[in-house]
């Protein structure tokens, strides 16, 4: 018995060596071709990465559902311990945002009355559907996120992804329950933007790091830091002046953003659906319920 | 008799299959959200590490193949651009697994210096070869970051993954 086992394997040895090294170099050959396809976004890798989202995408919610949990404890608590503070803060801001609705409402009626002596075409109907986060993909060479809303719920390619502070991304890809989100910082990542001060048009570039860059500036524009920066709305995907960033440098010509989202604390996202060139949400009331759910 | 055969072989079969889910699970835990510091960075590294950790203890559970498909499934989660990531951990795969003799059975410490050789090797490449699809220099710094703090993780979680191994092993 043992001395067939032993002929046997010195026989099948080299050859399952041989076997063993063709696979290695196959498969080699096929994360090198996966690469080619990666880069020019293959359609049925994008059908495939939906599918695996999709298939995931319940696991990954029932992970991090203790993870919410006791998140939502800890948030509780700390907002116990400083109620007084808080309270206090929340008056002094109320008094100055009742200012501030004040001067909209003014603005707002002016705004209309003008456009209406322009014969203004309005912009198109926004409508938001949010989705919690459920998939952190950041790391050295990616910045994406997962999001637990997919066709069904009316996200589509390309649609703006923002949190309560400003732009987070844009949908790269959608399942039917999931949908994957670039971040803005994300090496791929480029997005028309307008310097509100001086409505200098230019290209919001990611490098993987925390702060992207301008690009393509009109050379002698005057930036200056603090300059608040928004989407443009060029390409017509995105609505205009939705909020980015702030001017946090400019030196030697590189211009460098500090973005407005708390990367850190992005739970939720609101995927802004700007009703142009036909992409309609399939069931608008379904889109305002988890909107109003989600904030 | 036949039962306990039948259930002798269940346990075989999940003791083979243990790597692999484990590794699986890994990638997707390290996708979830979690507002802990260091986290993030570590995330994509789970997958570097669990394949490391069988290559040297149990080769035979993670065959190439199946590190090509945790490779892909990776890199859907985060690990690097598509195909990169899959590249990575097969040739760290092979590197490991051709200096195998060296590692197995030796000090945890030796087992970790390997590791530390191995995902610098996997860290380079992952940025030469990020760097070559997007067509200039990936900053580097992001790649060193994480590669340091999936250094750091590594004993943790290769004391549990030796855990999950010890359980099946006693198991079948």
């Amino acid at each position: 018995m043992m001395l067939r086992n032993g002929s046997a394997l010195r026989i099948t040895s080299p050859f399952k060596a041989w076997i063993q090294r063709f696979t290695f170099l196959a498969l080699v050959a096929g994360s090198l071709a996966l690469m080619m396809l990666g880069k020019t976004n293959a359609p049925w890798v994008e059908r495939v990465r939906s599918l695996v989202y999709d298939g995931t995408a319940p696991v990954l919610t029932a992970l991090a559902a203790p993870v919410d949990a006791t998140e939502r404890l800890f948030a509780n608590l700390e907002e116990l311990v400083d109620l007084r503070a808080e309270n206090a803060r929340l008056k002094a801001e109320r008094e100055r945002l009742l200012d501030w609705e004040v001067t909209a409402a003014r603005l707002e009626a002016e705004n209309r009355e003008l456009g209406k002596l322009l014969h203004l075409v309005p912009d198109p109907k926004i409508s938001y559907v949010t989705a919690r986060v459920i998939g952190d993909q950041v790391g050295a060479f990616v910045r994406e996120v997962l999001i637990a809303a997919g066709e069904r719920d009316g996200v589509r390619k390309g649609q703006a992804a923002m949190t309560g502070d400003g732009l987070a991304g844009r949908i790269a890809e959608t399942g039917q329950r999931s949908a994957r989100v670039l971040l803005l910082t994300d090496i791929n990542s480029r997005i028309p933007v307008l310097v509100q001060r001086t409505r200098d048009r230019a290209i919001l570039a990611g490098d993987n790091s925390n702060r992207p860059q301008l690009l393509y500036v009109k050379p002698r524009t005057e930036l200056q830091v603090g300059d608040r920066v928004v989407t443009s709305g060029d390409g017509g995907v995105f609505p205009a002046g939705l909020p980015v960033g702030i001017v946090e440098s400019v030196e030697d010509g590189v211009i460098i953003v500090a973005p407005f989202v708390d990367w850190d604390r992005m739970e939720y996202l609101r995927v802004v659906d700007y009703a142009l060139g036909g992409i309609l949400t399939d069931e608008p009331a379904t889109a305002d319920g988890t909107a109003a759910r989600g904030r | 008799m036949r039962a306990i055969g039948l259930w002798h072989r269940l346990d075989v079969w999940a003791g083979r299959a243990a790597p692999v889910t484990l590794t699986v699970l890994l990638v997707l835990l390290g996708a979830v959200p979690l507002p802990l510091p260091f986290w993030q960075p570590i995330g994509p590294g789970y997958a570097l590490i669990s394949v490391y950790y069988w290559a040297v203890h149990r080769p035979t559970a993670l065959p190439a193949p199946v590190v090509f498909l945790i490779g892909v499934l990776a890199d859907f989660f985060g690990l690097a651009p598509l195909g990169v990531g899959t590249l990575v951990l097969l040739i760290c795969y092979s590197g490991t697994v051709s200096q195998r003799r060296h590692l197995v059975g030796q000090h945890f410490l030796v087992v970790w210096w390997g590791f530390m050789m191995v995902s610098a090797a996997g860290f380079f490449i992952a940025w030469a070869a990020a760097s070559v699809l997007a067509v200039r220099f990936v900053d580097a710094r992001p790649a060193f970051f994480s590669y340091l703090v999936t250094l750091g993780a590594y004993p943790l979680v290769a004391l549990l993954l030796a855990r999950a191994q010890r359980s099946f092993a006693a198991a079948a």
